[in-house]
């Protein structure tokens, strides 16, 4: 399954690491993050909750980049 | 400028206004170091604050976190040097002026392609049995609704047109400046501004469906599709940092040691001091911005122009192409029947064809109709009576008490006594269908009907050729002779003849055997998506409204004029030299920067210059290829 969100980042490279996090995040498949769109859409594994698993990646992403955002 | 970049402006403003003044003063000791750090923590706190979560959270490669060891490390080899604070300071105004360029800069970029968007239509007004209009979300919208459009709105779903006459702007969506007149019966596009009449559109699709939603979904999407180039400064960047880092660690302790162990004086200070310039450089924004911002200013562009490129490694590959294939048929042909040429004998050629509309007045025919449309006058009051279809030759009809015979010439050897049919040197060597009329028996000339090439066709193949493409080629399920007539006349190198749909597919395959360069098929999207999808990049033209040309192609062309190939060409060639420039400018003068500061020569000047400079140039730079 895949979802688009909205985010906020400030720096290009903050928006590579976050995508970086996101990848590296339980639950999932593939992340690709739209600098400047300003968003993020993110690929679930199957059988996943997004609801939960966004949750996580908002974390890893706080800990690349503490003023990131993301908006779900 | 927002709110935070107005913060952060007064906070630069206020900080070297400051600096200025310090800098001027005498004060000296620990004093000086204490009236120096109000102005660096004006203008640095929150990159100190980010810093030390970086910390926290064991990010060492943090660039907040690697501009506060840097600046913090030069303090410190002030207050043991000769008490210059001014260098540490400035190093982080500059570092906060260069993250203040970048932002506005990407804001604007993103305002410019906002705007490409603002074709969204917010309401629907919905008519229901009374009369009534209701301001509706398109979105709650049903298909076979009956929607208003009132004059200056914007139509905000596909359907077709079952009142009223108008005629629509349609720039937003083609980049086609005049309008587009329509009434009763025709299709329409959501997008399109209506200008002049009140429409009333029964609804084709639901909101999500319509082309205004698709259109806004490839441009939000394009972005996500990353490009070779974006791709290779993703991976140098993840690498670039940490060696840079190392790098500095490794010049801060092994000179030092290595002196030491020699017996001469290890020099500490300097040898850190130079480490300090290379965090100050180790920050690969520049090219983390300012590549992912040239194809996106590449991208609106050309979305401003009406080509949609979906996304940016499609823009990277276009500006390869080496060969371009077209098909002839809606492509560089209209795709509809046209008279071409008219060869009257004796009488105008004016009469002619008055002959030849009159006589098929009442027929169906796609053959009546253009001759009908090439007449454009038959409401004139003549009368055409005893009408006789004779099946397998035309038709014969008595106008203004005339006998007027058009057709082929097994018809022109029964009706015409008195001559023999001439036989046309230019129409012969012409593809199309020759109509030939006679006027009471006697024979009065021919009319030759025929697929017509668009106006720009040829002046389109001769740009591509001109932005580097090498070989051009048609694919048609023509005869030979109409499909080298058209090929000859348009310049293409190659043309392949009595193609039957699928065989496209394997012509395609087989062009792009021992292929270096990009092969670019160009369609209608009509029937040969699978081509499309086939090809190394499909171009459909003219495809809004067909979904399946859309899903097929890479690039969308929202009109149908094959100049904007060459123009999408253009662009893309323009975004990626930008692109290159970006790239070999910016790791140039880093590593430049980088040699000099390990051999003494560069100081924490130059490293600023490397980092801040370098984005400033390489994102103006970018915002280039919106022109």
């Amino acid at each position: 399954m895949k979802k688009s969100y909205k985010i906020e980042v400030d720096c290009a490279n903050c928006a590579q690491k976050m995508e970086d996090a996101a990848k590296a995040t339980k639950g999932v498949k593939d992340a690709v993050v739209n600098f400047m769109m300003l968003k993020m859409k993110v690929e679930f594994e199957e059988g996943s909750d997004p609801g939960e698993v966004i949750k996580d990646v908002e974390k890893n992403c706080k800990a690349v980049e503490s003023d990131c955002k993301i908006f779900y | 400028m927002n709110k935070k970049q107005k913060t952060v402006l007064f906070r630069i403003l206020a900080a070297a206004i400051l600096l200025l003044l310090l800098s001027f003063s005498g004060v000296k000791g620990v004093l000086r170091l204490l009236l120096f750090l109000i102005p660096y923590f004006i203008v640095g706190y929150d990159v100190l604050r980010k810093a030390v979560l970086g910390i926290i959270h064991r990010q060492p490669f943090d660039e907040c976190f690697l501009m506060t060891v840097a600046t913090l490390g030069a303090l410190a080899a002030g207050f043991m040097g000769d008490g210059d604070y001014l260098e540490a300071v400035a190093v982080m105004l500059f570092y906060q002026t260069g993250e203040l360029f970048q932002s506005y800069a990407v804001d604007r970029s993103r305002k410019s392609i906002a705007d490409l968007m603002d074709i969204a239509p917010e309401y629907a007004y919905v008519k229901d049995e009374d009369g009534q209009l209701t301001e509706t979300d398109p979105e709650d919208v049903e298909i076979g609704t009956i929607i208003a459009v009132r004059p200056g709105d914007r139509i905000p779903i596909d359907g077709i047109v079952r009142k009223g006459s108008s005629s629509l702007d349609t720039a937003a969506l083609t980049g086609e400046s005049l309008p587009r007149d329509v009434s009763a019966g025709d299709e329409v596009i959501s997008g399109c501004i209506n200008k002049s009449g009140f429409l009333e559109i029964e609804t084709t699709r639901e909101f999500a469906d319509s082309t205004v939603s698709k259109v806004l979904e490839l441009i939000e999407d394009a972005g996500s599709r990353k490009s070779r180039s974006e791709n290779f400064i993703a991976k140098f960047s993840r690498i670039y940092t940490p060696a840079v880092v190392f790098a500095a660690m490794a010049l801060a302790l092994i000179p030092g040691t290595f002196l030491l162990l020699t017996g001469n004086p290890p020099m500490w200070g300097t040898w850190i001091y130079r480490a300090l310039i290379f965090l100050v450089i180790s920050c690969p924004c520049a090219l983390v911005v300012s590549i992912p911002l040239s194809f996106f200013v590449g991208i609106g562009s050309a979305g401003k122009k009406g080509i949609l490129v979906k996304g940016s490694n499609y823009l990277e590959a276009l500006s390869e192409a080496e060969t371009v294939v077209f098909d002839k048929t809606g492509t560089l042909t209209k795709g509809v029947f046209e008279v071409s040429c008219i060869h009257p004998e004796k009488i105008s050629e004016d009469e002619l064809l008055h002959a030849a509309a009159h006589a098929e007045r009442y027929s169906n025919h796609p053959v009546a109709v253009s001759l009908r449309n090439a007449y454009g006058k038959e409401a004139d009051g003549c009368s055409v009576s005893d009408v006789e279809e004779i099946a397998g030759q035309g038709i014969r009809a008595v106008v203004d008490g005339h006998v007027v015979c058009a057709g082929n010439e097994k018809l022109m050897e029964s009706s015409v006594k008195t001559a023999e049919i001439p036989d046309c040197n230019h129409c012969r060597n012409h593809p199309g269908t020759l109509i030939h009329i006679s006027i009471d028996g006697i024979y009065a000339g021919h009319v030759l009907i025929s697929d017509v090439v668009k106006p720009h066709s040829r002046q389109a193949i001769a740009e591509l050729k001109r932005e580097g493409v090498r070989e051009t080629v048609m694919l048609t399920g023509d005869r030979k002779k109409a499909a080298e007539s058209v090929a000859a006349e348009l310049n293409i190198d190659r043309v392949f003849y009595g193609l039957l749909p699928q065989d496209k597919v394997l012509k395609i395959e087989e062009l792009m055997k021992d292929k270096k360069g990009r092969t670019v098929f160009v369609g209608d999207g009509i029937n040969d998506a699978p081509v499309l999808s086939r090809a190394d990049l499909g171009i459909a033209m003219g495809a809004m409204g067909s979904d399946a040309a859309i899903e097929a192609a890479d690039i969308v062309l929202m009109d149908d004029d094959p100049l904007k190939i060459a123009e999408a060409i253009k662009i893309s060639g323009k975004t990626l030299r930008i692109v290159k420039e970006n790239i070999w400018f910016s790791i140039g003068v880093k590593a430049a920067c980088l040699i000099l500061g390990a051999l003494g020569i560069a100081n924490m000047w130059t490293a600023v210059f490397a980092d801040v400079g370098v984005m400033i140039l390489a994102v103006l730079n970018a915002a280039r290829s919106r022109r």
